[in-house]
């Protein structure tokens, strides 16, 4: 009982959320292929529409591929972590998430092991996709590689986080079309991913100021930022923050002497 | 029907003691203070229309939210008190299927053992058992998604078995299921109470699924309007059979009365 309890719980889950995970490879092939497009395609056609200039991390020029690197991997995140916390709302109403809010153990635990388990995967798509990216040209500093898992590991978490206060509040995104038209395509396009943020204040004040207050644009610069062995304080504490604030509100949506639950029941099982 | 606190005839404790409980769904009352208990060895089905207020009630004892008032103890232990620990000796099959299909047999047990912090060795062991005794173990490597209904809940039934539980609570557990695999199923629950001693709790409003010795919890519109056994209920409502005995006390406004 007790602390191992703890451990083989979230082994448990951890290890169910693999096997899932490896059950659907199509899910795999596109959390790749759509980076990829981008890497590919779209950085292929701004390279020569887009100049940028030497801006900190950066000390040297870089093409436009290595600068939306982050980005995408940013998006990775995004979308594994709102697909992770839509499972959960399916999960919910096929019942798989009464069984894990019935384990006799603390909500918040059950729920951070849940989130973690999506973090870990949306890390091998992150690494899958680095390397695909490497044997297509895009060579980061080596180290990078390794000394960016923790930025990685925590940028997983606020999405993750996010997705489940979205999913666990906003009725009308439970499907993957309003995830995408309301979170995942405002969330990426104004953010530093594409450009910088410089870049986009020459074109327009407002959306700079929206790009700036857009907790997606300090993921992208926490991960790039990490990449050079550089620390970006101001992203790190906007990330970790975030982190905790969303945190907070997923574990109060679903504690259960509140109502987001219960008006969530009557829904489909009302006997 | 003040006797919420009392004993069974045999003197055993209850495993599930219900008391006073009401919840309403903003300004629709679901339950309306709603007392029972469930004792050791015994099922007592929860028997109520469609819509009485049977799934609210497990989503309470569950802890899938809290009542606002009354209280419910699981072994002599309420949410209140014990928070997440009073749900250890609760075993759940919920009216919806809760395994994941992709998984095998083995791995969706495995996942719960682990949720419930039991040793791998134990876990295999305890998989074993629960899955011979209802027939299953010869599908242990299969996929769910290749299984039929009837074997998929004896699937949830062994796992939710695992963690050898004192009250075990069955939610409409035989739904679209054919005769002779409920049949199976509701015999196998019965014997399973009396030799492990457990408490059953099963929500249900099919009469053939209740055994005479059988303890009844009647309810209608989220109120109890009959508690006790078999033979009681059908005296105190002058009638001979189960079924006249449940339209008498639901005012025949039930739409599905299966005898």
């Amino acid at each position: 009982m007790s602390l191992i309890h703890y451990v083989r719980a979230f082994y448990g889950i951890v290890w169910r959320e693999l096997l899932r995970f490896l059950q659907q490879r199509e899910r795999f092939f596109a959390a790749l292929v759509r980076p990829l497009i981008w890497l590919i395609i779209f950085a292929a056609g701004f390279r020569a529409a887009l100049g940028i200039s030497i801006i900190p991390p950066y000390e040297t020029y870089i093409t436009y591929d290595v600068y939306i690197t982050p980005g995408l991997l940013a998006m990775i995140q995004l979308f594994q972590g709102m697909q992770s916390s839509l499972s959960m709302v399916y999960d919910r109403e096929m019942g798989s998430m009464r069984v894990l809010l019935t384990t006799p153990l603390p909500r918040w635990f059950l729920l951070l092991a849940r989130l973690f388990a999506g973090v870990l995967v949306s890390l091998f798509q992150v690494y899958t996709f680095l390397l695909v990216a490497y044997l297509c040209g895009v060579e980061l500093p080596v180290w990078g590689y390794l000394i960016a898992l923790p930025a990685l590991i925590l940028t997983g978490m606020m999405f993750g986080a996010l997705g489940m206060v979205l999913s666990s509040t906003i009725k009308q995104l439970e499907n993957f079309a309003g995830i995408m038209n309301f979170v995942i395509f405002p969330m990426f396009f104004a953010s530093s991913a594409l450009y910088p943020l410089w870049k986009m204040r020459e074109g327009s004040w407002i959306l700079y100021e929206i790009c700036f207050y857009n907790p997606f644009t300090w993921a992208v610069e926490l991960i790039r930022f990490s990449f050079y062995q550089k620390m970006n304080w101001e992203a790190l504490a906007v990330v970790a923050g975030c982190t905790l604030v969303f945190l907070a509100l997923s574990v109060w949506a679903y504690d259960p002497s509140r109502g987001i639950q219960q008006r969530k029941a009557m829904g489909p099982a009302g006997g | 029907m003040q006797d919420t606190a009392a004993k069974s005839r045999d003197g055993s404790e209850p495993v599930l003691s219900v008391e006073d409980v009401s919840y309403w769904y903003g300004a629709k009352r679901a339950l309306d203070d709603v007392s029972f208990d469930v004792y050791p060895g015994r099922v007592t089905a929860l028997l109520g229309p469609n819509g009485a207020g049977k799934t609210t009630l497990f989503s309470l004892i569950t802890r899938l939210f809290d009542a606002p008032s009354g209280r419910i103890e699981i072994v002599g232990r309420s949410a209140l008190d014990w928070g997440f620990k009073a749900l250890e000796p609760l075993g759940v099959v919920f009216q919806q299927p809760t395994l994941d299909l992709d998984l095998t047999v083995r791995q969706n047990l495995r996942y719960f053992a682990a949720l419930r912090g039991l040793p791998r060795a134990e876990a295999d062991e305890r998989m074993g058992r629960a899955l011979t005794s209802l027939d299953m173990k010869e599908r242990i490597g299969e996929k769910v998604r290749s299984l039929n209904g009837g074997h998929r809940r004896r699937v949830e039934i062994a796992r939710a078995l695992l963690h050898s539980p004192k009250l075990l609570l069955l939610d409409e557990p035989t739904i679209g299921l054919d005769d002779p695999t409920r049949e199976a199923i509701v015999r196998h629950i019965h014997e399973l109470a009396r030799t492990d001693d457990i408490g059953v709790l099963w929500a249900t409003h099919l009469f053939d699924e209740i055994e005479p010795r059988d303890d009844l919890v009647v309810i209608s519109k989220g109120r109890v309007v009959a508690r006790g056994d078999v033979e009681t209920i059908e005296k105190e409502t002058g009638t001979d059979n189960l079924g006249e005995a449940f339209k008498r006390l639901t005012g025949d406004k039930v739409e599905e009365v299966a005898v």
